[in-house]
């Protein structure tokens, strides 16, 4: 025990002293913590819109002003041909043509039905799925318009009301806000970038420097070692979350719903298994640069497919396979139930079992690696 | 000339070494690229929902088969009680709640209109938004065919043409993206630590006492990992081409030029990290740890950047793979040439000049 006291001493003082350090890991994911939910948006606010009106009749105007007052479009442009609409999507200025054909009054008051052509920028599918989705509904409210205007004897009046009624509610986040979602979020991808960098640079440092021959001369145990190099970063983690969860109230007015002692809870076994992933990333690597890349990769695959951006849910099963095998998955979903939902222990067992199986099988493997190498 | 040149192959010898830094730095983008290339997608789909049928007449029966049969969800177990609903929305296995009430078919036929409540778990709103559309959707179809002879009097018909991503390619929007992220870390990273290793292991001082003016240590010091990063594009386009299918529309030398310019970018804000730092440890989490969510967030391939408060509209005109995403976008995607990226070109060409000159005035007064 006494041996370990002296290792967490020495640990803590070269903590202390590298004051740059000391600042990246608590002034850097504070900061970001701030900022970055203000740009984590996914919501599709306004769609940028150019139309080609062939007709310049007042059908088409009155269609086109509908547009322009729908809230949901942003007319940059009203280019005289297609091919010089297409310009506005090559260059990005516009995500979608809406090409009224000539005759379009004339069809619709006569025949009853027109088509307008609709050319969308389809690589990003969210944004052109919903500029397209936005502008049927236009389209269709436009038409409705018509009906009501100028064909309204009385049997038509049976059309209008819906037969079925979507009553629909938003639980937990009924403004639909999408900070609550992310800060989360982030907080648990702060956490995970220090905890996951800081301890594989750690004992790699030593390696480059030379100072891990001194310590493997010593009478000192692989796992006293281990230890010695995981708690004050597991206390140094476990502040930083602290401060995290202040600045996600002070800032952003969220305070988990549910019980701290299971936030806690998770939040510490969670810091375990991903020091365990830094310090077993550090016996492998011969240089910080190496350290750096590998956690680099593992840091990529976490965020990416953690679910933090896009839904686990919708991925191919084997890349859902890949996304339970990371810790992260599991503990970004717990965090995001308790402090959003409330969730307890009883609906989050089986995700702790999951984070205390990856804590132990990473710092087993660490402890065992380090061994070998030295 | 001749000095530069063994100057620089001293600097290759020095990367090449390390066989396992090389085998990390060629394998780690590879793996990446494959896996995000099939993994990622804005796609939403199988949202987890559960459906309580109070009613059990033919209208839900059919409804209820309509959502089933949609890729969009993943039914689970019919919800029991209220209470139900909040336990399964807090162990998290169920998105969206629909709930049929008891005379729901006797309301069809007798009033002429029904309700369905729909209960959303709106902790993550994207998806509930996605969620309540999709089930808009599939009851007005249904209605439709409840009564095609309520057809409008008028009809505006849309004919949807899908630029550049005829297939629908979910995907399609990430690898750009993805391209343009691994380039700005690994190139960025790589470079940093270059300089200030010397510093920490003491071999700076004979680097300066030699007769190399500054300007070709830090030339010396990026062609290496320049190569390296060229070497990394081909494999990257490679990959993309012939596993994940995305064709290149435009011209590949195009590309290759302007991959070349945004790598020499990325190099040289590595070098300025490597000035500017004093040990490797420092550097790397400048370059990791500090850039790598911001580069994430502001290029552009996440989240849309015209939707951000200003502020961050003006940083992400300072991050250079926000000014690449658009010309891989431009060249790859869409098959434009370069009069539509010239300024986007153009800027990075700056900032490629600035940071070498900023570089290079840290360097001197190191010198001195």
């Amino acid at each position: 025990m006494k041996v370990l006291r002296f290792i967490l001493q020495k640990e803590f003082r070269q903590i202390f002293r590298d004051k740059t350090i000391l600042a990246m890991m608590f002034f850097v994911p504070t900061i970001q913590l701030i900022i970055l939910p203000l740009a984590a948006n996914f919501e599709v606010k306004s769609v940028n819109i150019v139309y080609v009106d062939h007709d310049h009749s007042s059908y088409s105007e009155k269609l086109i002003n509908k547009i322009g007052s729908s809230g949901y479009f942003h007319i940059v442009g009203a280019p005289a041909s297609y091919l010089e609409g297409m310009k506005f999507i090559e260059t990005g200025d516009a995500d979608l043509i809406l090409e009224i054909p000539s005759g379009f009054e004339r069809n619709l008051v006569r025949e009853g039905s027109q088509k307008v052509n609709i050319a969308a920028d389809a690589i990003n599918g969210t944004k052109s799925n919903i500029g397209n989705a936005y502008l049927n509904v236009v389209l269709a409210d436009f038409s409705n318009d018509l009906d009501i205007r100028f064909k309204l004897p009385p049997q038509s009046a049976s059309v209008s009301p819906s037969l079925i009624t979507l009553n629909s509610t938003n639980w937990y986040n009924p403004r639909a806000e999408y900070k609550y979602y992310m800060v989360p979020g982030i907080l648990v991808l702060l956490l995970t970038l220090i905890g996951g960098f800081i301890t594989a640079l750690n004992i790699v440092k030593e390696k480059e420097i030379g100072t891990i021959e001194q310590i493997n001369v010593t009478p000192i145990q692989k796992w006293q070692f281990i230890l010695g190099k995981l708690i004050p970063f597991w206390i140094v983690g476990m502040i930083v979350f602290t401060v995290g969860l202040i600045v996600i109230y002070l800032i952003y007015g969220i305070f988990p719903q549910g019980s701290f002692l299971v936030l806690y809870l998770f939040a510490g076994v969670y810091l375990t298994a991903l020091l365990g992933l830094g310090l077993l990333i550090s016996t492998f690597a011969d240089t910080q640069l190496q350290a750096m890349f590998i956690a680099f990769f593992f840091m990529m695959i976490f965020m990416l497919m953690s679910g933090f951006f896009t839904s686990t849910d919708s991925m191919p099963n084997w890349a859902r396979t890949i996304s339970e095998f990371t810790p992260v998955t599991h503990f970004i979903k717990v965090v995001r139930l308790i402090v959003l939902k409330g969730s307890g222990l009883q609906e989050v067992g089986r995700e702790l079992l999951y984070l205390i199986i990856f804590a132990v099988v990473l710092n087993s493997l660490a402890i065992y690696n380090y061994r070998k190498t030295s | 000339m001749k000095r530069l040149l063994a100057f620089i192959q001293k600097e290759f010898y020095h990367v090449f070494r390390d066989r396992r830094t090389l085998l990390i730095l060629f394998g780690l983008p590879v793996a990446q690229i494959v896996l995000f290339g099939f993994a990622l997608s804005s796609e939403v789909k199988n949202i987890g929902i559960a459906i309580q049928d109070n009613s059990h007449d033919i209208h839900t029966e059919k409804m209820i088969q309509k959502i089933q049969s949609s890729s969009y969800f993943h039914v689970e177990n019919p919800i029991l009680n209220y209470n139900d609903i909040e336990n399964r929305f807090k162990d998290g296995s169920i998105k969206c709640a629909v709930i049929f009430p008891s005379n729901f078919g006797s309301d069809i036929q007798r009033l002429g209109g029904a309700k369905i409540q729909v209960i959303a778990d709106a902790s993550d709103p994207n998806t509930a938004t996605i969620v309540t559309n999709y089930l808009n959707a599939i009851i007005r179809d249904y209605q439709q065919e409840l009564n095609p002879s309520a057809k409008l009097n008028y009809q505006i018909i849309p004919e949807l043409r899908q630029l550049y991503n005829e297939q629908q390619n979910g995907s399609l929007n990430f690898i750009p993206g993805v391209i343009a992220l691994i380039f700005m870390i690994v190139s960025t990273a790589l470079t940093s630590v270059s300089v200030v290793r010397e510093k920490e292991l003491g071999t700076m001082e004979i680097l300066l006492v030699s007769p190399f003016k500054p300007i070709m240590v830090l030339i010396a010091k990026a062609i290496p990992f320049l190569v390296l990063s060229i070497i990394n594009f081909i494999i990257i386009i490679f990959l993309s081409v012939y596993l994940l299918d995305v064709e290149i529309k435009g011209s590949f030398l195009l590309l290759f030029a302007e991959s070349i310019l945004f790598i020499i970018t990325c190099l040289s804000l590595g070098l300025l990290i490597s000035n500017v730092t004093n040990s490797q440890q420092t550097a790397m989490l400048i370059s990791m740890m500090g850039m790598m969510v911001p580069t994430l967030i502001l290029t552009g391939f996440m989240f849309p950047i015209e939707n951000m408060p200003w502020i961050f509209q003006a940083i992400s005109h300072v991050i250079p793979s926000h000014y690449y995403y658009i010309i891989v976008k431009a060249v790859m995607l869409k098959g434009l040439g370069f009069s539509y990226i010239w300024k986007e070109t153009l800027i990075l060409a700056v900032m490629t000049v600035l940071l070498l000159t900023i570089s290079l005035k840290k360097f001197k007064i190191r010198l001195s």
